[in-house]
């Protein structure tokens, strides 16, 4: 079988800082990091490849610059098979819609897989869009919020996962082939590749497709393909730093209550 | 859309059979014809033709953007009830169809849902498109997005809006992936905006964790489609016996379509505990230091008629179900007081109370990173400033 887990490389938002000026992002000096949903993506594709009694091969596959390279690499390192980045200065400034196309057009290259896997969202652009979108071009069903996969059957076609809803947790049953959007769940811990791994690593095929490869008009790609603009970005507005006090907690607590009842939360 | 290699048919009309909304038909040569404005993308007569001569082709949908008219809100249920969000993207909706001088509607999905619709109504829907039926009795993505987008196509309405709700953001990229149009996620904000003559729909969404806040407009799709946060916008007042005009449909739903299926309701997970839509959250991080010490907390709520809710380590160790967790794999909460007990303010959790209105910190760390975002920040343990705090509550409840 084979399991495509579709990753981005992200700036680390803890540390992105941004430029009041401009409203832009700095993005010099911050570390990239695999979007830590797609990280989870690919581990629970790994603990449903060693359960399996069939060969499965993991192939990780992103859009993005050539430094998005480095993501892959970890993949690699993490367990993946086989990498393969899309890369090209006509894919750049893509939304949604364009990226989901580029990757659909690098799945289509690929020759498709039994499986799909994308994080639940981006943690830079935040729109958990890109899953389903593939999906639509795939023609396939997808599956978001999915927390875990409790069982997968590829004899029968089908696997049942675990999906968070605004009520709670259900269980679904979906055929395969689908696209699955993944939610970390809070006990997860990544696993961190050691040496060996990161050796071993070197050796697994990571290939770069250029526009070229991917075939299409360039006016389907990155900006041109997009359907939505941004048109301008700015800091969110700060409410200015607000008043900080310390001192006993007896009097901490009073400048609670004041703020309580001038804010009509509690009685006067 | 689907693309057929006029090679490879063979003029059998299978897919004209099988197309539920009637898009396709065999032009003087006797080869499959689609029209591109009905098609929904739904893929039956992919699996159907027996030469294999039709493949999706997902494109942008350009057209003549002045054929759509009208604003749309998708009124989610649950069980057949309204949910909030609705009622507020109808007020916001009211706003936004006047300045396009378009009808305000909405659409119901469902297998109950009457009452929900008439409801929507009452929230200033001039016009309800209903979908009613069995099948549509729980939330499935295929299903609900293909009646989403029949609607669409047979309508045209000039913008669509869901609540960014779980459901909602399942939705509505299925739908934009679907018939190839523009999406924007989560906005706080919605205005116009004239571009060459034509109104826009100005969309503002935080980008970046929230260190940034964006402003996007999708000039060329029709209907522009944007999911928006609850509680973000308020809900307007309830009219009685609005009688809005209903207009039903039926959705032919192939069986092909139920590629998924509901097994159960996993037990022991707590549903919703309604952190998203109260008033006042009373959150407690890895500070407040054990699951006893979080009766504090639920202390507080009660003075204050609040919801306790808490960062992802509280999850982590199972002192709270995942239902309590604020922040970007948990819930986003705005509500008029949000009060951060011991919680230190990582990005991840900040992004989840941005739009609260007031946030109040109690942290031992006067350099924690939540004071950042806190309107009233107090330095101090916890476990001393909230007894003082409840005492002074109980003061007043008590005279
Ligand atoms: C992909 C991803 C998604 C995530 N999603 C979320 C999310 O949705 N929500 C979320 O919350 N986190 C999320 N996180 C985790 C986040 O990065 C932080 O680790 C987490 O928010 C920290 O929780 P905390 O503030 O409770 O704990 P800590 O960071 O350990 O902070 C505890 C704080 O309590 C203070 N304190 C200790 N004792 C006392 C006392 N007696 N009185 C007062 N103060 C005291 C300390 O000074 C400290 O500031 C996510 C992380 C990732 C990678
Ligand atoms: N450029 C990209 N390359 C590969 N996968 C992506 C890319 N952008 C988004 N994805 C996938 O889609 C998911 C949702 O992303 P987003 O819609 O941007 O929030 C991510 O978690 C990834 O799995």
């Amino acid at each position: 079988m084979d399991f495509l887990v579709f990753i981005k490389q992200v700036p680390d938002t803890d540390e992105v800082k941004v430029d009041e000026e401009s409203g832009t992002i700095i993005r010099e000096g911050v570390p990239s990091i695999l979007n830590p949903f797609d990280e989870y993506a690919l581990n629970l594709a790994l603990r449903l490849k060693e359960g399996m009694e069939d060969e499965v091969n993991i192939t990780a596959m992103s859009m993005g610059p050539p430094q998005a390279k480095d993501a892959l690499k970890k993949c690699l390192a993490i367990g993946a098979d086989r990498g393969i980045l899309l890369s090209d200065k006509v894919f750049g400034g893509a939304d949604t819609w364009a990226t989901s196309f580029t990757l659909f057009k690098g799945v289509e290259k690929m020759g498709g897989a039994d499986l799909y896997f994308s994080g639940q969202e981006a943690t830079d652009g935040n729109t958990a869009q890109v899953g389903p979108e593939l999906a639509s071009h795939l023609n396939l069903s997808s599956m978001t919020y999915v927390e875990d996969v409790l069982d997968i059957n590829p004899k029968e076609g089908y696997l049942t996962a675990k999906k968070e809803t605004d009520e709670g947790f259900i269980k679904l049953k979906s055929e395969l082939p689908v696209v699955l959007s993944c939610m970390t769940p809070p006990d997860f811990e990544p696993k961190i590749p050691g040496v060996k791994e990161i050796m071993k690593a070197k050796n697994k095929p990571l290939d770069t497709w250029n526009h070229d490869d991917l075939g299409g008009t360039e006016e389907e790609y990155g900006l041109e393909g997009s359907e939505s603009q941004v048109i301008s970005t700015y800091p969110p507005p700060s409410k200015g730093p607000g008043e900080k006090f310390e001192g006993p907690a007896e009097e901490g607590a009073e400048k609670i209550f004041a703020l309580l009842k001038d804010e009509g939360v509690c009685d006067d | 859309m689907i693309k057929i290699d006029r090679e490879e048919c063979i003029g059998c009309g299978e897919c004209v059979e099988v197309c539920p909304v009637d898009a396709l038909s065999l032009d003087s040569e006797e080869k499959a014809v689609v029209d591109e404005d009905t098609c929904t993308s739904c893929g039956l007569c992919i699996s159907t033709c027996p030469t294999n001569a039709i493949e999706t082709k997902i494109m942008a949908r350009k057209g003549d953007t002045s054929q759509y008219s009208g604003v749309w809100v998708f009124g989610e249920t649950n069980d057949g009830n309204l949910k909030e969000v609705g009622p507020q993207l109808l007020g916001k909706g009211r706003e936004l169809a006047s300045e396009f001088n378009d009808q305000l509607s909405a659409v119901v999905i469902g297998s109950d849902v009457k009452d929900a619709a008439a409801k929507c109504g009452n929230y200033g829907a001039e016009k309800v498109y209903m979908v009613e039926g069995e099948e549509f009795d729980q939330y499935k993505t295929l299903p609900f997005s293909f009646a989403m987008s029949q609607l669409i196509s047979e309508f045209k309405p000039r913008v669509v809006l869901y609540g960014a709700t779980h459901l909602g953001r399942d939705l509505a990229p299925s739908v934009a992936g679907r018939l190839g149009l523009g999406l924007t996620a989560d906005c706080t904000g919605l205005s116009i905006k004239e571009e060459d003559g034509e109104k826009l729909l100005l969309q503002t969404r935080p980008a970046f964790g929230g260190n940034l806040i964006a402003e996007i407009v999708c000039p060329n799709t029709r209907p522009q489609m944007a999911t928006v946060r609850p509680n973000v916008f308020s809900c307007p007042e309830e009219t009685e016996n609005s009688q809005p005009e209903i207009i039903e449909r039926e959705v032919d739903l192939n069986p092909e379509l139920f590629k998924v299926e509901i097994l159960e309701r996993l037990s022991g997970e707590e549903g919703e505990v309604g952190v998203e839509e109260a008033d006042v959250v009373i959150a407690g991080g890895r500070g407040v230091g054990s699951e006893e010490n979080f009766q504090l907390l639920e202390e507080l709520a009660d003075a204050l008629d609040g919801v306790v809710g808490c960062s992802r380590p509280i999850v982590e160790d199972g002192w709270l179900s995942k239902a309590h967790q604020v922040g970007q794999s948990g819930k986003t909460v705005s509500p008029k007081l949000y009060i951060a007990c011991g919680i230190s303010g990582a990005i991840q959790h900040k992004v989840g109370i941005r739009d609260s209105d007031t946030i109040i910190a109690i942290n031992k760390d006067p350099e924690a990173p939540i004071f950042d975002v806190a309107d009233l920040s107090v330095v101090g343990d916890l476990h001393e400033v909230l007894p003082e705090l409840l005492e002074l509550l109980g003061g007043e409840d008590g005279s």
